[in-house]
């Protein structure tokens, strides 16, 4: 399998605030590989750096040290070939659906009328045909994540960069939203780097999940296959022995981890 | 006896404040205020309580009958509507001037921060400054006619507008901007997609103020020194005692200002749609 994404040793420092002189490592050498269609996930206690990882692969976070390849090739400045699910609100609330789905598009200067024609498309499958004149104050926060998720996938981005994409939302929206994520990716297999604190959410959708250690200094202290058969049912798979199988072992590496971290966020 | 009462009772709930008949309520607190205003100020209703002199109470506070008939004579004669336009004239000039202006010192200051920390003090001061008093100054560089009291109004807007672009361009969502960059936005297209957006819900948001104040300027310009407009006309009637006419003007710019208000109320729904409005619901049809 050839290569999508490549980070390799990748170290992040900002500058610490209390301290200027020592500045705070929140990554450090770390090298994390996607193939070319394949689902990874990385998981980690929160504050891990997960997103800041994530950034790095996005090219909007230029790393301390380090590289990042795409395809073979080093990007310089926002990665082109990525889409971005980002873990917060990111869609323009002056335009209506519609119009934030073809927001990229029209960057690119495809003509309105094919853009609309595309954008209408894309409302259809993610589910939300008919919506498209609506205003962002007028859905509900999965129909929103709906919206962001057509408006990354009719760029057709070959590698789509995920963070925490469903945190936000209940659980039945959210398995809803897995199931048909995982639809739209079985129908022409993209790259996806997927960030969580969810093991479970990770298991249910991944090929392989990459587990981090707690900040700072993060850095991948584990890699499990999960050969699990796809097409998959992610409220079914959670069921099944290999899914608690899998769950365990991983678990049994993180869990030092997320104590870690969670001892960490009490500090604070 | 008691039937009588009890009707009486129920005559006062029906016609007591509530939102059913809140204009009528309105209606009944200017009548009453238009009839304390005649009676106090008629020469022959009532003796004198505080002048000495049955007339005086009018020189100083006007006639409501006698404003009504100035203003009816100003519309039914046609003289005021030269002026009421150049008012209305200068009143949008100053407002898109200083509007634009705004727009784009604020876009550049907030998004070249050296700039911002260049001009910071400077800003402040300008802002701090009463800017009515520049009105002479203009006097002297734009003349007496309408490119002064323009000029002036602008002086008003454009810090209003100036202050709101910069905190709409500092507010602007890091999130939805890194989207707009991942969804392969040019800087140009950053500006012209996001930043102006963002800036504009904020100069929006400011319309009533800034309008307002274009009002102002040009109102105020006018009486300072002009030959024509409004503000001119209430210094006119001024300068010859003619108390009526200047409450006639002052009704008349406030009709006026309410007027512009109400344009902007609705200019300000069209433009904001995508923004929400408390408990908004959908009709069911």
């Amino acid at each position: 399998m050839s290569n999508a994404l490549v980070l390799e040793n990748i170290t992040c420092a900002f500058a610490s605030q209390d301290d200027p002189s020592r500045p705070y490592v929140a990554v450090q050498d770390t090298t994390l590989r996607v193939g070319a269609g394949e689902f990874v996930s990385v998981v980690g206690p929160t504050g891990c750096g997960k997103t800041t990882l994530l950034n790095v692969a996005a090219g909007l976070l230029q790393p301390s040290s380090g590289s990042v390849r795409v395809f073979d090739e080093l990007i310089d400045g926002v990665n082109r070939r990525a889409g971005y699910l980002f873990q917060s609100e990111a869609l323009m609330p002056w335009r209506d659906a519609l119009g934030n789905v073809i927001a990229g598009l029209e960057f690119r200067g495809v003509p309105i009328d094919e853009a609309r024609q595309r954008g209408n498309d894309w409302l259809r499958r993610v589910g939300l045909a008919g919506f498209g004149s609506r205003y962002l104050h007028q859905l509900s926060g999965g129909q929103r994540k709906r919206v962001s998720l057509a408006q990354t996938l009719i760029m057709d981005p070959k590698i789509i960069l995920m963070d925490e994409p469903f945190s936000a939302l209940d659980v039945q929206t959210r398995q809803l939203m897995e199931n048909e994520l995982l639809d739209l990716w079985q129908a022409d297999r993209k790259s996806v780097l997927f960030i969580t604190h969810d093991l479970e959410e990770a298991i249910a959708l991944s090929d392989r999940v990459i587990v981090l250690s707690a900040g700072p200094a993060t850095h991948p202290i584990g890699e499990y296959q999960i050969d699990m058969e796809r097409p998959r049912d992610v409220s079914e798979i959670r069921m099944t022995p290999r899914f608690s199988e899998l769950h365990s072992k991983i678990w049994q590496s993180m869990k030092h981890e997320v104590l870690k971290g969670y001892a960490q966020q009490q500090q604070k | 006896m008691r039937s009588n009462s009890k009707n009486s009772v129920g005559f006062w709930t029906r016609i007591a404040p509530h939102r059913g008949n809140l204009r009528l309520w309105q209606v009944l607190v200017l009548l009453l205020a238009l009839a304390l205003w005649h009676v106090f100020t008629s020469p022959t209703l009532l003796p004198p309580i505080y002048f000495d002199d049955n007339n005086k109470a009018a020189f100083f506070f006007g006639e409501p009958v006698k404003v009504a008939s100035q203003l009816w004579e100003w519309f039914w004669g046609g003289e005021i509507y030269r002026h009421l336009w150049i008012t209305l004239v200068e009143t949008l000039l100053a407002f898109l001037i200083g509007t634009v202006s705004g727009v784009i010192a604020g876009m550049w200051l907030a998004l070249s921060p050296m700039a911002a920390a260049i001009c910071d003090p400077y800003i402040k001061a300008l802002n701090a400054m009463p800017r009515v008093i520049l009105a002479p100054i203009f006097f002297v560089w734009f003349g007496l006619g309408m490119a002064s009291k323009v000029a002036l109004g602008v002086t008003l807007v454009f810090f209003i507008v100036f202050f709101n672009v910069y905190q709409g361009v500092k507010e602007v969502s890091p999130v939805v901007l890194a989207n707009a960059r991942m969804l392969g936005a040019s800087p140009r297209q950053l500006l012209r997609h996001v930043y102006l957006p963002s800036a504009m819900s904020w100069v929006f948001a400011s319309l009533h103020n800034s309008v307002g104040l274009a009002f102002v300027g040009a109102v105020v310009g006018e009486y300072l020194g002009s030959a024509a407009g409004v503000g001119y006309v209430i210094h006119q009637a001024e300068g010859v005692f003619d108390i009526n006419a200047v409450f006639a003007g002052i009704l008349l710019l406030t009709a006026f200002a309410l007027a512009l208000d109400g344009l902007v109320s609705i200019a300000e729904k069209r433009l904001m749609v995508w923004q929400p409005r408390s408990a908004e619901t959908e009709r069911i049809f």
